[in-house]
């Protein structure tokens, strides 16, 4: 996003959005964990966080969409408040410095006072699907694959699945939620990839792994959990939901969606649907 | 990127994985073929549990300060992935490196209760490395035990090649430089056990032979060989504000019992309570430097960022410095950190120290009286009178506090009924002291919660001769006590808390044990006796048929009275507590006498031969 978007004003705190990947194996590290583990890198980074007030003060930090166990990802999003702050190239250094293998800080920028949160812009999450060297090539090859990916996504007019809730089965139409589903170009994958795109947040989120395994019995294969690594890849809010709370800011979002229209049309291109929830901070410098 | 030992799909399909990645903050990384001697540290309980112990960590630290030296952590592994391990035979495997256990050269365990005893076993086992410390080969490592209860290491004799008795810090670099210089020639495992055995705090059990008499009683312990010692004594570390520390200590993911800074600030206890093991054979008490805890604490809490810090000692009101300690601590408290002050005495400076750094309303105050009456209590030296926990009840409760718990034990020797009824009835005391205050002032009822737990006669105590009870009897006890509850006064804003005797008859055969007591761990752990400490394992039938089907007598361990001539199955270990003190005090427990502590006088309990600690406080 455009440097100088949001004014800094006098307040007490600032809002912070970090981006971080999660690989190796700290993917068995559940979310409440994960969630644990940054209260303490925080404090070890030194990083002059926010906390809230009452007699049992806790840090302000909100965490955008859960991530399953098992799973990498390369853009996961969280949002602190600090009191202060240092650049973003030197914050991110010192979180670096107190990470484990297996977590690095990507991103570390600075939002609007009144930005809603993380959480609550999510929208959608990308995911590439390999299977894992040890059981490769067990899946279907890359052309058998994109075959299969046109008859299941471009061919069925809905994709009816039941789903079991606490009370009673519903059926629901997956289709809608899924955005986007191709066969991955990832030369470094012994058997075929996917790529996927699908509703996430709060109001219908779906996992990753029901796609697949829907996917899986409409190719007549057994679903094996295990067989596959998912990544996410990104998290994505909605362009056309207005991130921010505070007239003045939502005012300057208008006008940079407006700038960025007109700069897309120009190449001859519609502005896209989702932004990386990192797109809508700023670096400070 | 690491490799870890099970593959991602057992990892996914068991409960906790996190247990069993290891790659936790401040984990040591050492490339092992860079090293002589590798080390499995174990902990045999789960994770949550062995990663909350302070012991390890000191050790873990202090091993890895050395470059020839590797030193890894293993955990039991939960019965999800123990039958996993057990079904597709994956040897356990240390969190560092994720190698096998039997490959290491040293796996050291810890032994902190009897009822983990059967987790040895499982460790043993899962490691693919022989119970039995005879059948090993030249490729196994080298099974070294440590902790509380290597202070009677009989039961377990068999399953260990050697135990380290005593406080670690001082002799293990010894053990390596002469495992390195034995294992460097060709020399075998024999050859290192039998030169290990004239280290001090090395105890070699495979080289003493053990007679016992027709009632069963051991009639000699004996070493095999004219050159191995025929006594082992205790190891201490008398400069302890100078010892190892581990500032860097590791940080879990998982939440665990102890997830915070722990400071240790002394080591020892002054106050000689006749049931207590810890307050005898960690004598002497021995303080650490103040200004070393203060910076401790700053570099711990930055290097991994806990929210909490803690004070671990026996008994944190007789450390001489801990006003200065407390009140730095409340002062230089960062936003955010919680400091927590267990063990504490009631009184003015506590109350005000705790008012500073929690919650009244929440918190609860702890007495452990530990016996209802003041003549039980003056048997076994708990000082604490009447008079002192109404008074210190009746300043909390001024103060805003409304929650009490009460520890006590039953079964303690010379116990008579009164004694257990006064346990109720000092509750209802403390109850009505409550209610002294006026309606207005005070914030709805108290809540006196009575939790009593059985008492096991522990080796190296002064009841080390007194008999047990039969479950039976435990149980009734429970009840008069119960019963008496129900009679006081104040008997809604009472709460009493008591479990199952089953466990404590199985502590007091472990804790007072001989040689002969190991076959019946085997034979439990082959019917699949496992967490035993954990009531939705323990299976206390296949305990009694693992007793009887080896013919082992619970009654000859636990219900009989022990002569004061007998050979006791630990008496060849010299803990600085003398014998002599032993039964002089157990003589004066009889008559109800009470000894005073160390800081009041000595009373030449032995452990002056260390030259050190409280001990020399009496010379100035």
């Amino acid at each position: 996003m455009a440097a100088g978007l949001w004014h800094i004003r006098e307040v007490s705190v600032l809002n912070i959005r970090i981006k971080f990947q999660k690989y190796g194996v700290m993917k068995f590290i559940g979310h409440l964990d994960m969630m644990r583990y940054f209260q303490k890198a925080i404090r070890r980074a030194g990083i002059d966080i926010a906390y809230s007030g009452g007699y049992s003060p806790h840090q302000i930090m909100s965490f955008a969409a859960p991530l399953g166990v098992g799973i990498t990802s390369d853009g996961e999003y969280f949002d602190i408040a600090v009191n202060s702050t240092k650049s973003s190239r030197e914050s991110i250094e010192a979180l670096n410095c107190a990470m484990a293998e297996g977590v690095s800080i990507l991103e570390y920028k600075k939002l609007p006072d009144t930005a809603k949160t993380s959480m609550s812009l999510v929208a959608a999450a990308d995911y590439l699907i390999y299977v894992k060297p040890e059981y490769a090539p067990s899946f279907l090859p890359q052309e058998e694959l994109q075959g299969k990916i046109q008859e299941f996504y471009k061919g069925q007019p809905e994709i009816l699945i039941t789903k079991q809730t606490k009370k009673s089965q519903v059926e629901m139409d997956l289709k809608q939620f899924i955005y986007q589903m191709k066969a991955g170009d990832t030369p470094e994958h012994a058997s075929g990839t996917l790529f996927l795109r699908v509703c996430t947040g709060s109001s219908n989120n779906i996992k990753p792994e029901l796609v697949l395994e829907t996917f899986c019995q409409f190719c007549g294969l057994t679903y094996q959990p295990a067989m596959f690594q998912i990544q996410r890849l990104e998290v994505y809010a909605k362009s056309d939901e207005i991130p921010v709370k505070g007239e003045k800011e939502q005012k300057a979002y208008r006008d940079y969606m407006a700038q960025l229209k007109a700069s897309y049309e120009k190449q001859g291109k519609h502005v896209p649907e989702f932004l990386p929830l990192g797109a809508l901070g700023e670096d400070i410098p | 990127m690491r490799t870890l030992a099970l593959s991602d799909e057992i990892l996914l399909n068991i409960d906790k994985p996190a247990r069993y990645i290891g790659n936790e903050i401040n984990m040591v990384k050492k490339d092992p073929s860079t090293v002589d001697i590798r080390f499995a540290m174990c902990f045999p309980d789960v994770y949550e549990i062995g990663m909350s112990h302070l012991g390890i960590q000191i050790l873990y630290s202090m091993f890895n300060q050395r470059e020839d030296v590797y030193c890894e952590r293993a955990y039991s592994p939960w019965g999800d992935l123990h039958k996993i391990m057990k079904e597709r035979k994956i040897p356990l495997f240390t969190l560092e490196t994720q190698s096998p256990v039997k490959d290491m050269d040293f796996l050291g365990i810890t032994i902190q209760y009897e009822m983990c005893y059967t987790n040895i076993l499982q460790i043993l086992d899962l490691s693919q490395i022989p119970l039995l410390s005879s059948q090993r080969g030249e490729e196994c490592p080298i099974v070294i035990g440590g902790g509380p209860c290597t202070y009677n290491p009989e039961p377990l004799a068999d399953f260990f090649d050697m135990f380290y008795i005593g406080e670690g810090e001082t002799r293990y670099g010894e053990l390596f430089e002469l495992y390195k210089s034995i294992r460097g020639q060709g020399g075998t495992r024999q050859e290192f056990l039998r030169a290990a055995c004239k280290i001090p705090g090395i105890y070699v059990p495979s080289l003493y032979e053990i007679t016992y008499q027709e009632d069963g009683t051991i009639a000699s312990f004996q070493p095999k060989y004219e050159d191995v010692p025929a006594a082992v004594e205790k190891e201490v570390e008398m400069d302890v504000s100078h010892a190892p520390y581990p500032v860097k200590p590791l940080v879990p993911y998982i939440k665990i019992t102890q997830d915070r800074v722990v400071l240790e600030i002394q080591r020892g206890c002054i106050r000689g309570c006749r049931f207590c093991q810890a307050g005898m054979v960690y004598r002497p008490t021995r303080e650490r430097d103040v200004a070393v805890l203060k910076q401790y604490a700053q570099e711990m809490l930055k290097n991994t960022g806990h929210e909490e810090i803690s004070l671990s000692s026996l008994s944190s009101s007789d450390y001489s410095q801990l006003p200065e300690l407390v009140n730095f601590l409340v002062e230089s408290k960062e936003q955010g950190v919680n400091i927590s002050l267990p063990s504490l005495r009631i009184d003015a400076f506590s109350l005000e120290a705790m008012e500073k750094v929690q919650d009244i309303r929440k918190s609860s105050l702890t007495f452990a009286p530990e016996a209802g009456s003041q003549r039980l209590r003056d048997v076994i030296n708990k000082g604490l009178t009447e008079e002192t926990i109404l008074h210190g009840a009746g300043m909390a409760f001024e103060g805003g506090w409304q929650k009490v718990k009460l520890y006590f034990m039953l079964g303690l020797p010379t116990e008579n009924e009164d004694d257990m009824r006064e346990i109720p009835r000092l509750a209802d005391k403390i109850a009505r002291r409550y209610y002294e205050i006026p309606k207005d002032r005070r914030n709805g009822k108290c809540q006196i919660t009575i939790s009593t737990s059985f008492f096991v006669p522990k080796p190296f105590t002064p009841f080390q001769w007194a008999s047990m009870c039969p479950k039976e009897g435990y149980l009734a006890r429970a009840k008069v006590v119960n019963e008496e509850m129900k009679a006081q006064l104040n008997r809604k804003s009472l709460k009493y808390n008591w479990h199952e005797a089953d466990v404590t008859v199985l502590e007091g055969v472990f804790a007072r044990g001989d040689r002969r007591v190991g076959q019946v761990l085997l034979k439990a752990y082959e019917k699949g006796c496992m967490f035993d400490a954990w009531t939705e394992c323990f299976d206390n039938q296949k305990w009694m048929e693992a007793f009887q089907e080896t013919g082992v007598s619970i009654d000859f361990y636990n219900l009989r009275q022990r002569e004061l001539d007998e050979i006791l199955p630990w008496d060849f270990i010299r803990c600085g507590v003398t014998k002599e003190f032993l039964t002089r005090e157990w003589e004066r427990a009889q008559k109800g006498q009470l000894t005073l502590n160390c800081k009041e006088a000595c009373n030449g309990c032995g452990a002056m031969a260390y030259q050190g600690g409280v001990c020399l406080e009496h010379q100035n």
